[in-house]
């Protein structure tokens, strides 16, 4: 029992989540993937040669340039180049930052609204409960892409023309945590209205604890597990959701791409043989959303007591 | 030659860390028409023992070592002996009949499916053997019952079913796992009853695994006891809890509490803690000690609770009345006892005390002022400070999210917010040697302790507010009996030192009877009798009184 000295560090090394993560060849993958995708995008300056964005860079000479392996490739363009003589490789890494920035964001939007409303919807119950549960119903029953269109419209109908490329990176985020929330605040009700009848709850209200300390300090750090899972599934959904908006021109403004946007302008040259501009992009945001499930997938088994062996 | 022989069982359990024993070497017989009694606390290994008969052991454990003979068949050899075995030669009854009945089949069909799965008899046949099984274990109107599904029984009714479904093949051998541990305790008599009377009428042999030694000493007719998979003692079971041999049976025949006198504490034998000494309780240097006056610190009139689930109904008829016009005082500096069975209403009295649940009638009057109309959240909170709880499950009123000094520290923060660093910390080490713990518990979580250490805890965290007026919800019924006494000389020794005034809520008889000055009986919601404890025991006046204590199993019997 004497094991007061234990770091932080030993402390997780003994916890039975590291241990099964060793254990899951699907978790050890998806999460070096996604560390080195993390690390590419969040210090592209350093990783590539090259500023996609710099117009001194840009050279016309160099469009349309194949990946490297095929006949006509250039080896300092290893997936080729753009319609601008961009390099394929740093656009995708730069668009990326764009998508995962929206992501965390937006869920983090998601989370927090939906995580507050739901774990005072279930601490409090009666008509407030009532309340923010059928108004969780309404949300649901708009799709999501829906919902983040309506925003977008909207947003645009507010914000003056000059502001909006600037704006747009909010809206979006916006656009998207919006659709998200009550997810989070089903999860978190459902799991408050458990640990509420708990005794270390019914200690602290005797104690005389105010109920935003029961539900913050007590509550909160107990229904953490599932709000996780919900959370890393939500991520990859709401990149996604990005991709999907920016594909569909609603999205970021083309100055900034995301992987969306790539997308959607490669899908110009698709029909003219130029497949790389397209297809690269796309098969990035699939192992970046797939890796994030999978992720996503081990959490949830693993932090599920119930499938406990 | 015995009927069943276990011979050098081992049972393994191969785990992350460490591989646990949780059989070694066990070497148990039962002869015919004998009951075997397996006692020991938990993660002794007795179910282990049990499940490993009828190969039940789930994963990963495994048996290493050791034969299981039944009849003189070698159980282990052939795999497919044990599943021709289980359920015709041996029956089962496990601890929780809400769970060992399938709640979508009827009792007849689950009967039949029994019946037909083992003996080769007709629908017809099995329905008749099936019905005068159920009579045989004393269901009335088994016929029309026949058809009812698992719910329409009540809890002892259906444990009766469920030792019926163990009976209906024939078997030679019975293992009772717990039978009666969620059976209150007028219906675990009459099930101890029917185990007993069928265990002679069709010469069975019987292994009765319980925690519970006044079940084992009106039942058994020998005694195995098991402490960490290790078979400490076996022999007749008047022998070994008379005259044990070793010291952890007498260490646990002695923490039984009497079910026939008062003692002032408790012997113990083994220590679970660290610390020895007599402990001194240094938080009395800050407790400012009320004096004891004849005076009534609670009082509780006419109280009524109904809960009533009202959600689409606003005019439910089939509102529960959990509590029904209950009075009863408390006075200042005693240890006042609530008992009553499962559903009897004495845990919602409690938390309509401890202002958790609003009464739907009557008041409650602490210290003359009456706590069911206090409005303002500051008199609230001076109130809350006199008035703490110590809950029943030592696991689920922690919060595992936090030390244990973040624990014990809420409270006194929230009512001193000006106690400096090292005033606090000197006084969550006092609050941890008061209850016997090291200084050194503070930085850990609960996680790393047992249940018995986590119960101490909370009695820390109730005495950091310095309250007046402690309620104890069942605060041992979760733990073993040697913890149970050791918690109990603790709850006593505090109240002693520190003048508490106590109520002590238990459905355990010979608990209560340790611990109170005064006890009320509760039944259904209604307050039977209130009366000086020894009065009580001695001279009983309600009827209901008088069987609960007639029916309570008494360690005693065995020295008639």
């Amino acid at each position: 029992m004497d094991n007061n000295n234990l770091t932080t560090l030993s402390r997780i090394k003994d916890s039975d989540i590291y241990y099964n993560f060793k254990k899951s060849p699907t978790a050890m993958v998806s999460s070096f993937i996604l560390i080195i995708i993390f690390f590419c995008s969040f210090f592209v300056e350093i990783v590539t040669p090259y500023n996609p964005f710099d117009p001194s860079s840009l050279s016309l000479m160099e469009a349309f340039t194949p990946p490297s392996w095929t006949e006509d490739g250039m080896a300092k363009f290893i997936l080729g180049t753009d319609g601008q003589g961009r390099d394929m490789l740093s656009t995708i890494l730069y668009g990326s930052r764009i998508s995962l920035i929206v992501g965390f964001s937006a869920i983090l939007f998601s989370l927090i609204l939906g995580v507050g409303l739901g774990l005072t919807a279930g601490y409090f119950g009666g008509k407030y409960e009532m309340l923010v549960m059928r108004l969780t119903d309404v949300q649901l029953t708009v799709p999501s892409i829906l919902m983040a269109l309506l925003v977008d419209g909207i947003a645009r109908g507010i914000i003056s023309r000059e502001m909006h490329d600037d704006m747009a990176i909010y809206v979006l985020i916006f656009a998207i945590g919006i659709s998200e929330w009550p997810q989070f605040a089903r999860v978190s009700r459902a799991a408050t209205l458990v640990e509420k009848n708990k005794d270390y709850v019914s200690a602290s209200t005797i104690i005389g604890v105010s109920n935003l300390i029961i539900m913050f300090k007590h509550i909160l750090p107990n229904i953490l597990r599932p709000i996780l899972v919900i959370g890393t599934i939500g991520l990859a959904l709401a990149i996604i959701a990005e991709s999907t908006l920016s594909f569909l021109g609603v999205g970021v403004p083309p100055t900034t791409p995301s992987l969306g946007t790539l997308i959607r302008l490669g899908n110009d040259f698709l029909f003219s043989g130029e497949w790389w501009i397209t297809f690269f992009p796309a098969m990035f945001l699939v192992i970046l959303a797939f890796s994030i499930n999978l992720l996503g997938d081990w959490m949830r088994d693993t932090l599920n007591p119930r499938l406990k062996k | 030659m015995s009927f069943l022989k276990i011979h050098n069982l081992s049972v393994d359990y191969k785990m992350r860390k460490e591989t646990v024993y949780a059989a070694k070497e066990v070497n148990i017989e039962v002869n015919k028409g004998e009951i075997l009694g397996l006692v020991g606390e938990s993660g002794s290994g007795k179910s282990t023992v049990g499940n490993a008969i009828i190969d039940l052991i789930d994963e990963p454990g495994k048996i290493t070592n050791g034969s299981i003979m039944l009849g003189g068949i070698d159980l282990q050899t052939h795999t497919n002996n044990t599943v021709n075995y289980r359920g015709k030669k041996i029956g089962l009854i496990f601890q929780d009949p809400q769970t060992s009945l399938n709640p979508i089949l009827t009792i007849g069909e689950q009967l039949i499916e029994t019946i037909q799965t083992h003996l080769d008899l007709s629908k017809e046949q099995a329905k008749n053997k099936s019905i005068s099984l159920l009579k045989e274990v004393g269901i009335k109107d088994a016929e029309k019952r026949f058809d009812n599904y698992p719910h329409q029984f009540s809890g002892g009714m259906r444990q009766r079913v469920v030792i019926s479904l163990a009976l209906c093949c024939e078997p030679e051998l019975l293992i009772a796992d717990e039978p009666t541990t969620a059976l209150d305790v007028s219906i675990q008599s009459q099930i101890l009853d029917l185990i007993k009377k069928l265990t002679r009428e069709r010469n069975l042999a019987v292994i009765l695994i319980t925690h519970d030694m006044g079940v084992i000493a009106e039942t058994s007719d020998r005694v195995a006891v098991m402490k960490n998979g290790n078979l400490i003692e076996i022999g007749a079971t008047k022998k070994v809890l008379t005259d044990p041999k070793e010291i952890y049976t007498k260490s646990l025949v002695s923490s039984v509490p009497p079910t026939n006198k008062k003692i002032s504490r408790f012997v113990i034998v083994e220590k679970e803690n660290e610390l020895n000494t007599k402990h001194n309780i240094k938080i009395l240097n800050r407790w400012t000690k009320t004096e004891i006056t004849d005076q009534n610190l609670v009082q509780v009139k006419n109280l009524s609770k109904s809960f009533e689930d009202n959600f689409f109904l606003e005019n439910s008829k089939n509102s529960v009345m959990a509590v029904d016009n209950i009075s009863f005082n408390i006075k200042e500096g005693e240890i006042f006892g609530l008992v009553g069975e499962s559903g009897s209403g004495k845990s919602t009295i409690a938390k309509m005390i401890v202002n958790l649940f609003k009464p739907s009638s009557g008041e409650i009057f602490f210290d003359d002022i009456c706590v069911t109309k206090i409005k303002k959240n500051k008199e609230l909170m001076k109130f809350r400070r006199q008035i703490q709880m110590i809950f029943q499950d030592p696991y689920s009123s922690l919060n595992g999210r936090l030390k244990v000094k973040e624990i014990i520290s809420e409270p006194i923060k929230l009512h001193n917010p000006k106690i400096s660093k090292p005033d606090l910390d000197n006084y969550i080490f006092d609050l941890l040697e008061s209850v016997e713990l090291s200084q050194t518990s503070s930085d850990r979580y609960p996680h790393e302790f047992s249940g018995g250490q986590r119960q101490r805890i909370s009695i820390a965290r109730a005495l950091a507010t310095q309250p007046r007026l402690l309620i104890c919800d069942e605060p041992t019924s979760a733990l073993d009996v040697s913890i149970q006494a050791q918690i109990l000389n603790l709850l006593k020794d505090l109240q002693e030192e520190l003048n508490l005034t106590i109520l002590f809520i238990s459905h355990d008889l010979p608990v209560v009877r340790q611990m109170c000055n005064r006890i009320g009986v509760l039944k259904e919601g209604k307050l039977c009798e209130v009366s000086n404890t020894e009065e009580l025991f001695l001279k009983p006046k309600d009827s209901y009184t008088k069987e609960l204590l007639h029916l309570m199993p008494k360690i005693e019997s065995i020295y008639k």
